[in-house]
C-alpha cells in the first residue's frame, strides 16, 4: 500500500536553559494510505510534539521524516509552508477560525495562499467542502452563530479544501461533548471510508476506538502500535440515549434521513 | 503570491474590524487634512495679496519717519519731528516722478453725535489724499485746498463712522459732529472699501484737513507721514529715489549719516506681508506635518496591538500555508490601507475645510494638486513605514507558539 508518511528514529529535544527535554526519543513508525491512527498516550508523552512535526510546523532535532514521498528534513521554512498548504489539512482543539468571517471565507482560507488556484474554483471547492461536512445552509454564518460542534465542522472543511494527502487532528473533540464528538468521529469515519488518511491525537479512550490503528506514547517512546477493531461512530451515536438537552445537527440529520 | 490575494486578505481583516480601522485612521485623516487646508489657505491669503497689489496699483508711496536709537536702544519713531508740510511742497515741486502727495497727521478722539459716540481714527490730510489712497466720494464732497488753508472745520467720513453715528438713518451730509471738544461739518461721505489684506476697516476713517488736526487738535507743526503718489508703476523707484534726495536736502542730514524717515511703496509693504504670510504658511504647516507624523505613530501603535491580539490567526494562517512573507505583506498591506484611505478622507476633509474658510473670508479658493499628490504620496509611505515594525513582528512569529498563545 502507497506509503503516506514514513518517519525513522525521529528525536525532537528542547532546550530549556541548561536543561533539555526529550519530547520524543526515537520513534519510528509509517502511516499507509487510508489509514485512520489515533496517537495515544497520557499529558507531556509528546503527541502534540509528534503531531507538530508530521504537520511540518516543527522540524525534528534528528531523524528522518518523508511526507508523500518528500523528504522533509532538509526543508525551508518556506517550502514547509508550501508542504502544509498543498499536502496537509490541520484540525485544532480550538476551532482556530477566524472570527466575524462567514464560514465560506473561513474555508477559502487555505486556497488564498495557493497561486494556481482561480477565485471561482476556490470558491466552488469550500462550497464541495463545506457541503462534504453537512454545512451547506451554513456557509454565510460567522463562527459565532454556529455551535461549537458545527465550527469544528467548518474547521474539517477548511482542512479538507486543499485536497490534502493527510489530515491532522490534534484532541479535535476535546472541547466537544459525547454526542458532538460522536458526529464529528462519524464525519471522519466517513471521510476515512471515502479515502482520507487521518492522524487523530487524543487521551480518550472511548475515542480512540472509533479509529483502525493505535500509536500509544509515553514519555517520548512508542509502547505500543497497533491496528484495532473499528467501532462505528454512527451506531455508538444511535446507541446513546436521546435527550432533550443534544439538539442533533442538520447534518446528522441529513444522513440519517438518506 | 497573486497582489488580488494580498489585498483581499488584507481587506477581510481590516473589515472585521470597522470601528477600530476608522479609530486608527483618525490621526493621518486629522495629520493630512490640516496639511492641505493650511497649505491651501495659505497661498489663498498670499494671493489674496497679489489681487490686493493690482487693485491698489503699485503706484502709491509712503514717507514714514525712521525709528532712532539712542544708546543701541531703538526707541521707535514717536519723537522724530523733522517731517514738515513744507517737504510735501518740495516733493511735489522738486520729482517729476511724483504726481501727487499729501500730508498725514494721525490722531484719535472720540468723536460724539447727539446721543451716539464712536472712537474715531483721524486721518488729517489734504484733498490729494483720497485720490491717492484710492478712495471714492459717494455724496458730498471732498475737503478743498481752501479747507486746507483756513483750517476749517470739516470732514469727510467713512462708512463705518456713519452707521455708528447715525443710527436712525438720518442723512449725515450738513451735520455738525464733535471730535473730542472741536465742532466739525460733515461736507463727504466715502464709497465703502471693506477691509484691506490686514482685516483693517478701511471705513472706520475721518478725513479732515491736515491744519486742522495740527492746530485745532494736537497742536504740533509737524507730520506723521506723506502719502504719495508716482506718475506710474515703473518711476516708482526713481520716485523712491527723489522723495529720498530731496529729504536728506530739506532736512539738512550730513553725507554719512542715518535718515530720518523712510520711503517705502506699496509693492514693498505688500511683499514684506507675503513674506510673513508665507512664513506663517511653513510654520501652519509644519504643525499640520507634524500631526501627520502622530497620525502615523498612532498606525504603529494600533497595528503593534493588533498583531499581539492576532496572534492565533497569524499562527493559523501560517499552519494553512502562508510563508513569513505572506504575513509580512499581509499587515503591511494593512497599515498602507489604512494610512491611504485615511490620507483621501483627510483630503476631502482639508480641501473642504479650506473652501469654507476662504469663501467664509472671501478669498480666492485656492486648489494645489501638488501638494495633494506629495501628501498622498506620503500617506502611502507613512502606512508602510509605521507598518514595517508590527509587520516584520508578526512575519517572525514561530507558528506553534503562536497557535498555542492565550
Ligand atoms: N516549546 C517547547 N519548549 C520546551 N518544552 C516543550 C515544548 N513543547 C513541548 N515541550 C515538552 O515536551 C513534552 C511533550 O509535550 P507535548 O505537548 O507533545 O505533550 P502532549 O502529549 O501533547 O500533552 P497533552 O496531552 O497535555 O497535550 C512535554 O514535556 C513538554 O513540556
Ligand atoms: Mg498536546
Amino acid at each position: 500500500m502507497e506509503t503516506i508518511i514514513k518517519i525513522e528514529k525521529l528525536h525532537r529535544e528542547f532546550k530549556m536553559g541548561s536543561e533539555t527535554v526529550r519530547a520524543l526519543k526515537g520513534i519510528s513508525f509509517e502511516i499507509h494510505k487510508g489509514e485512520f491512527v489515533s496517537i495515544m498516550g497520557t499529558s507531556g508523552s509528546g503527541k502534540s510534539t509528534l503531531l507538530n512535526i508530521l504537520g511540518c510546523l516543527d522540524k525534528p532535532s534528528a531523524g528522518d521524516y518523508f511526507i508523500d514521498g518528500i523528504s522533509v528534513s532538509k526543508l525551508s521554512r518556506d517550502e514547509l509552508s508550501t508542504i502544509r498548504n498543498r499536502k496537509i489539512g490541520f484540525v485544532f482543539q480550538s476551532y482556530n477560525l477566524l472570527p466575524r468571517t462567514s464560514a465560506l471565507e473561513n474555508v477559502e482560507l487555505p486556497l488564498l495562499y495557493n497561486n494556481t488556484v482561480s477565485s471561482d474554483e476556490r470558491r466552488e471547492r469550500a462550497i464541495n467542502a463545506l457541503t462534504q461536512v453537512g454545512l451547506a445552509d451554513r456557509m454565510h454564518h460567522t463562527p459565532n452563530q454556529l455551535s461549537g460542534g458545527q465550527q469544528q465542522r467548518v474547521a474539517i472543511a477548511r482542512a479538507l479544501v486543499n485536497d490534502p494527502v493527510m489530515l491532522l487532528a490534534d484532541e479535535a473533540t476535546g472541547n466537544l461533548d459525547t454526542r458532538t464528538s460522536y458526529e464529528i468521529m462519524s464525519l471522519f469515519q466517513e471521510l476515512n471510508s471515502k479515502g482520507k488518511t487521518i492522524a487523530f491525537v487524543t487521551h480518550e479512550p472511548d475515542i480512540a476506538i472509533f479509529t483502525s490503528r493505535t500509536i500509544m506514547l509515553r514519555d517520548g517512546n512508542i509502547v505500543k502500535d497497533e491496528g484495532i477493531k473499528t467501532l462505528s461512530a454512527r451506531a455508538a451515536l444511535d446507541k446513546l440515549p436521546v435527550s432533550e438537552d443534544y439538539d442533533i445537527t442538520v447534518g446528522i440529520q441529513n444522513e440519517i434521513e438518506n | 503570491m497573486k497582489f488580488r490575494n494580498h489585498i483581499k486578505i488584507a481587506w477581510q481583516a481590516l473589515l472585521r474590524n470597522k470601528t477600530r480601522a476608522l479609530l486608527t485612521m483618525l490621526g493621518i485623516i486629522i495629520g493630512i487634512g490640516s496639511v492641505i487646508a493650511m497649505v491651501s489657505l495659505g497661498q489663498s491669503s498670499t494671493k489674496g495679496i497679489s489681487s490686493e497689489i493690482s487693485s491698489m496699483g503699485t503706484n502709491a508711496v509712503m514717507v514714514m519717519r525712521a525709528s532712532q536709537t539712542e544708546g543701541g536702544v531703538n526707541i521707535g519713531s514717536g519723537n522724530v519731528q523733522t517731517l514738515k508740510a513744507t517737504d510735501v511742497e518740495a516733493i511735489l515741486a522738486g520729482s517729476s516722478n511724483i504726481s501727487m502727495a499729501s500730508p498725514v497727521v494721525k490722531a484719535s478722539k472720540q468723536i460724539v453725535y447727539g446721543a451716539n459716540n464712536w472712537p474715531g481714527a483721524i486721518s488729517g490730510v489734504n484733498e490729494a489724499y483720497l485720490e491717492i489712497n484710492k478712495y471714492e466720494i459717494a455724496s458730498g464732497s471732498n475737503i478743498t485746498a481752501d479747507d486746507v488753508r483756513n483750517s476749517a472745520k470739516v470732514c469727510v467720513i467713512g462708512k463705518t463712522v456713519v452707521d455708528n453715528l447715525f443710527k436712525n438713518g438720518e442723512n449725515p451730509l450738513g451735520t455738525v459732529i464733535r471730535l473730542g471738544r472741536i465742532p466739525v461739518k460733515i461736507i463727504g461721505i466715502l464709497e465703502s472699501k471693506g477691509q484691506n489684506m490686514m482685516g483693517m476697516d478701511q471705513d472706520d476713517i475721518v478725513i479732515l484737513p491736515y491744519t486742522t488736526v495740527q492746530k485745532r487738535m494736537l497742536a504740533i507743526n509737524y507730520l506723521h507721514m506723506i502719502s504719495a503718489s508716482a506718475v506710474s508703476e515703473n518711476v516708482s523707484d526713481l520716485a523712491v529715489a527723489d522723495i529720498e534726495s530731496i529729504l536728506r536736502r530739506t532736512h539738512k542730514i550730513m553725507e554719512g549719516n542715518d535718515d530720518d524717515f523712510e520711503v517705502r511703496t506699496q509693492q514693498q509693504i505688500l511683499d514684506m506681508l507675503s513674506t510673513v504670510t508665507d512664513m506663517l504658511t511653513i510654520l501652519l504647516a509644519a504643525i499640520a506635518a507634524i500631526s501627520l507624523l502622530v497620525g502615523g505613530i498612532g498606525i504603529m501603535n494600533i497595528m503593534y496591538v493588533t498583531v499581539t491580539e492576532r496572534t492565533r490567526e497569524i499562527g493559523l494562517r501560517m499552519a494553512v500555508g502562508a510563508k513569513n512573507k505572506d504575513i509580512l505583506t499581509q499587515f503591511l498591506f494593512e497599515s498602507t490601507i489604512l494610512s491611504i484611505a485615511g490620507g483621501i478622507i483627510g483630503m476631502f476633509f482639508g480641501v473642504g475645510l479650506s473652501f469654507t474658510v476662504s469663501t467664509l473670508l472671501d478669498w480666492a479658493f485656492v486648489l494645489n494638486i501638488p501638494t495633494i499628490a506629495v501628501s498622498f504620496i506620503v500617506c502611502a509611505a507613512i502606512g508602510m513605514f509605521f507598518g514595517w515594525y508590527p509587520a516584520r513582528k508578526a512575519a517572525n512569529l514561530d507558528p506553534i507558539n503562536a497557535l498555542r498563545y492565550e
